[in-house]
Formats: C-alpha cells, structure tokens, sequence
C-alpha cells in the first residue's frame, strides 16, 4: 500500500492523508463481499481494486484538482477532511467492533524445516511482490506509464507535449487508490481491523515511504520491509506496545538526515 | 476596540444566565480557542504546520499533575509544565528549522515526535503507563480544583484572552511583521537578512509554552490524563482544524473557528452518540473542513470583513 502512496505523491505531490481510511474501505469492502456474497478476500481483491480507483478518480477530480496548483499546505488539509468523512462514514456504518474476513486460506501453515509459514501471510506477500512488478513494468514500459512519470518530472513540459495532464493525474490517483484497496482486501483476513484503523496506517504507510524514499517504488518496498522488522525486533526485545517507537525514531532521524529518503532521488 | 471591550463584558457576564450545560460548551469552547490561539503563532502566522500541538499539552498536563503529585501546587506546576513543553517545541524546532524541513515534511516531523510522547506515556509505568493519571478530588482552590464549573469558565476565558493578547502584542511587533513575511516568502526573507531561523524558533516557543499551560487546564477539568487522549493525533486535528476554518494567520480566526465548531461538534456528538451514531461530528469536521480549503481558504474570518467592510461602503 505504501506503493500506491508513493505514486500519488510521486506524480502529483499530493499528500494523501486519506490513504489509510481508503485502505480500510477496502478491508471493508472484503469484509462486506465475504460475508453477504461468501467471496474469499483473497479472490475479491480486483473488485476491491476497482471500487477505490472508482473513489480514487472522484476523489482527484472533484477535489484535489481545483486546488492543484494551491501550496502544499492546502492539498494536506484537504485530505485530512477526506480521511476525517471517510473514516468516520464507516464508524457510523460499521460500528466500533473490529472485524476480521474469515478465509479458509488463513487457517493453513505449512511446516518448512522448524518453521511454521503462514499460507495467508505467503501469500498476501507473493501478490504484493507481483503488483509492484506490474506496477513498476508499467510505469517504465507502457506509454501512460511515462506519461505519467513525465507528468510527475516536469508538470509543464507535459503541458507543452499535449499530455492530458489532469486525466493522467487522475488515472494515477486512481491506481494508488486501487493498490491501497488490493492491499487492504489481502490483509482482511490476517489483520483485524476496525475503523479508527486507517489512522495508524496512514501513519504507518508515510512512514515507509519517508523511509524508503518518495517516488521511488523500490523504496517503498524496502521502506516496508525495513519498518516491519524494525517493529517486530523492538517487539521481540522490548516490549510490544514499544515497537512503534523504533519506526518514529527511524522517521525522525531519516527526515533530518537523508529527507528524500534511502532511495530517493530528488532532494525535497 | 470597543467591541472587543463589548464581548468581552458580555462573556463575564454569561455564567449568570447560563444553565451548567452551557457553561461546559463555553469552557471548551475557549479552551479550544485558547489552542487553536496557541497554533495560530507558529501554524498560522510563520506557516509552519505542525500537527503535533497534542504533544505540548500532553506534556505540561503531565508535569503539572506529577508535580501535584509530590505536593507542588498546579498553580506553580502549570508554568513548569509551560516550560517543559516550550524545551520540547524548542527541540522539535530547532531540529525541523535546522535541517530545512518544509510543508509536509515539517508535519510528519510533528506528528512523529507526539506519537513518540504518546507511546513513552503509555509506556512508562512511573508516569500511570496506559492507564493514565488520576487527579484526587479535593475541591481546594489553591489546589486548582473547584466546585463549580463557573471558577472554570473564568479561568478558560482567562487563557483564551491571555493567548489572544500575547497574539496581539506579537502581531503588531517587528517580530509579527517577521513571521508573516516567512510564511510568504521564506527565501526573500533570509535573503533580506531576517534570522529565519531564530524567529521560527522563537515562534515555535511561544506557541508551545502556552499549549503546555492549557495541558495543565485539561488535567485539572478532567481529574484524569490518558496518553491517547492527550499525547494522540485527534487532539492536534481538533488544534489545527479551528483555526484554518477560523483563518489561520488573524487574530480573531482562531476564536471564530472554535465557536463555530466546537459547539457543533459538542451538539453533533451528543444528538448522534445518543442513537449509537459515533463519530458524527467528525463526518462534520471533516467536510466543513473540505469546504474551507476548497471555496474559502483563508478562513472564514476574512470572508466574514470582506462582507461586512462590503456592506459599510455600500
């Protein structure tokens, strides 16, 4: 999910403060095919996907758009609203509890040597890795996918070469959006999960991609797997309300000292 | 001038009419205005966003009741707990300026050191862990506890003129001048020869020692401290959240905001929590907020001269 977030604020220096609650649409949206339509999360994901590009693409034209060429500051705000509606839409619809989608899949481990791997977790990881490939062969290989790099570069000068600069940026706003709702239907089943939820994991996910590098989706990936293990050794040696200690105090002292990140280019 | 003069006489005289339910809005309503006020130096007139104000009063809400703890009078620990926060806001500034953090990159910044208050809070058991801490009752003035809500509201209006004034008295300095001209034009501004650098900092101070006077205020009106309720993101939302939709940057923006939400956020949250509907006044929160950054986005309260300053020529 950290690597829809970096394409948002990669091609449009956007910052979706959304990103998490959108993510937790998705889990609900899972939650809600499982259990009125029996469909196992782990084969609803494309619909997830293709609810939130849906809301992603609205969301992009209706409101960040008019404000685009508005300081940094604004588009923030903006998206702290949105997070503000969204989370709190599916607190009035879906109540308080935590839930959590049931699947078959989640319940399976097989036994490699003296390790127990979790099939739902393997396999959540498997479709990650495969979609930041396409997204990556995408954004290198197709001509939309340079068009929106070159967007992302030079604003202007895709102007200048007749690139439909605001479709574009709602494809990619679609497409973060859509990674976001992939990712939150894949971990429904292995991570509970209720509405104050998107909060944390907005936070979480821009402390990746701070970490990993903005506009990088490479970054992004190793962002995700860096914070990860932070977390689980702090919880491993410390303790486990401790963890996400050691991933702020990484957020702080890569802000203050490598500010574009482990793998970023540009210098903000 | 003589209509500030007019409310303010009118809000010392309100309690007298008003029932105890109205008194509390009105306690929060200036509490939050007191906040928001707070922000205002550092978010709204240098335009540095910082989105962990939470950690501020966090942190002087904490010192003062751990001071009451050992016998210290709130009285004494809220100005201790003032200056604890001000050191904080004086790290998080001195690291955020020092090293040219802007924009969003300044907002995380924030946000990572009060979610990494809240997580010691929560963590360390020396000051309640996740628990929190518990204020005894005693009902002793001098203890800043009172029997009747009114002390309150008196002592909330009290700081929200006390940080509107401080505001005032800046705005009308070199040091205001200073700090707008920042906000506008960072880079003409040092090229000019203004200490960006100091006055940014300076900001940062002032706006974080009052926000640590207002942590003691919440101690002592709550009887109670929990980490997520003080250190946590939803309180800097309902901080900075006022005056943007107030104006950010003007001196009666930040009032403005909180009497306009606060009050629909204490309405909105009573009317839909009764019929099991949370967090409906955050849906409000959220579009107004929406609103505001897409059709008034200096604030309501230079919309609101422009109309009024409209209608006098007219």
């Amino acid at each position: 999910m950290a690597v829809g977030l970096t394409l948002i604020f990669g091609v449009m220096r956007v910052v979706n403060f959304a990103h998490g609650d959108m993510m937790v649409w998705g889990m609900y949206l899972a939650f809600v095919l499982a259990t009125r339509a029996g469909l196992d999360p782990y084969l609803a994901f494309p619909v997830c996907a293709v609810a939130l590009f849906a809301l992603g693409v609205v969301v992009q034209r209706g409101l960040v758009d008019p404000i685009i060429e508005a300081p940094h500051e604004m588009q923030i705000l903006l998206m702290l609203g949105v997070a503000l509606v969204l989370e709190n839409t599916a607190l009035l619809i879906f109540g308080p509890e935590p839930a959590r989608v049931r699947s078959p899949l989640a319940r399976l481990a097989w036994e490699v040597g003296p390790l127990y791997v979790d099939v739902a977790r393997l396999v959540t990881f498997a479709v990650a890795v495969v979609l930041t490939l396409a997204l990556s062969l995408f954004l290198y290989r197709t001509d939309l996918g340079r068009l929106i790099r070159a967007s992302a570069d030079n604003h202007y000068g895709a102007l200048v070469i007749g690139a439909d600069v605001r479709r574009i940026y709602a494809t990619a706003f679609g497409i973060g959006a859509a990674c976001v709702g992939a990712a939150g239907a894949l971990v429904s089943p292995i991570l509970p999960f209720q509405p104050p939820t998107g909060l944390s994991l907005s936070v979480t996910s821009f402390n990746i991609v701070i970490i990993g590098g903005m506009g990088s989706l490479v970054g992004a990936f190793i962002g995700g797997l860096l914070v990860s293990v932070a977390e689980s050794l702090g919880a491993v040696f410390l303790r486990p309300s401790l963890k996400e200690l050691f991933s702020f105090s990484l957020l702080i002292v890569i802000l203050l000292f490598r500010p574009a990140g482990l793998f970023g280019k540009r210098t903000p | 001038m003589w209509a500030a003069a007019l409310a303010v006489a009118v809000l010392l005289a309100l309690p007298a009419v008003l029932s105890g339910y109205a008194v509390t809005i009105f306690i929060l309503i200036f509490f939050y205005a007191f906040l928001a006020q707070a922000w205002n130096v550092v978010g709204g007139y240098a335009g540095q966003l910082s989105a962990g104000h939470a950690a501020f009063v966090g942190v002087g809400g904490y010192t003062a009741a751990l001071l009451f703890e050992r016998g210290v009078t709130p009285w004494i620990g809220m100005f201790a707990g003032g200056a604890l926060a001000a050191v904080l806001g004086a790290i998080i500034g001195y690291l955020g300026f020092r090293f040219g953090l802007r924009g969003f990159y300044f907002v995380l910044l924030t946000v990572a050191f009060a979610e990494i208050c809240r997580i010691l809070a929560s963590n360390v058991e020396a000051v309640g862990g996740a628990v929190g801490l518990y204020i005894t009752f005693t009902g002793n003035p001098r203890q800043f506890q009172f029997q009747d809500q009114r002390a309150y509201y008196y002592i909330a209006l009290a700081l929200m003129l006390l940080a509107t004034g401080v505001t005032a008295l800046i705005e009308r300095r070199r040091f205001g001048i200073y700090l707008t001209a920042i906000r506008e034009d960072e880079t003409a501004c040092e090229a000019l020869g203004v200490d960006v650098l100091k006055y940014k900092l300076l900001a940062m101070i002032v706006s974080s020692f009052l926000a640590g006077l207002g942590g003691t205020f919440y101690a002592f009106q709550n009887f109670s401290l929990q980490p997520g309720a003080v250190f946590g993101i939803p309180l800097s939302v309902e901080i900075v959240i006022r005056p943007i939709i107030g104006g950010a940057g003007t001196l009666l923006g930040p009032i403005l905001g909180s009497f306009i939400l606060t009050p629909l956020g204490e309405v909105s949250r009573s009317y839909f929590g009764q019929s099991g509907l949370h967090g409906a006044h955050l849906i409000v929160y959220g579009v107004l907020l929406v609103a505001v950054v897409l059709f008034l986005p200096q604030g309501a309260y230079p919309y609101l001269r422009k109309l009024l300053s409209r209608r006098n020529i007219a």
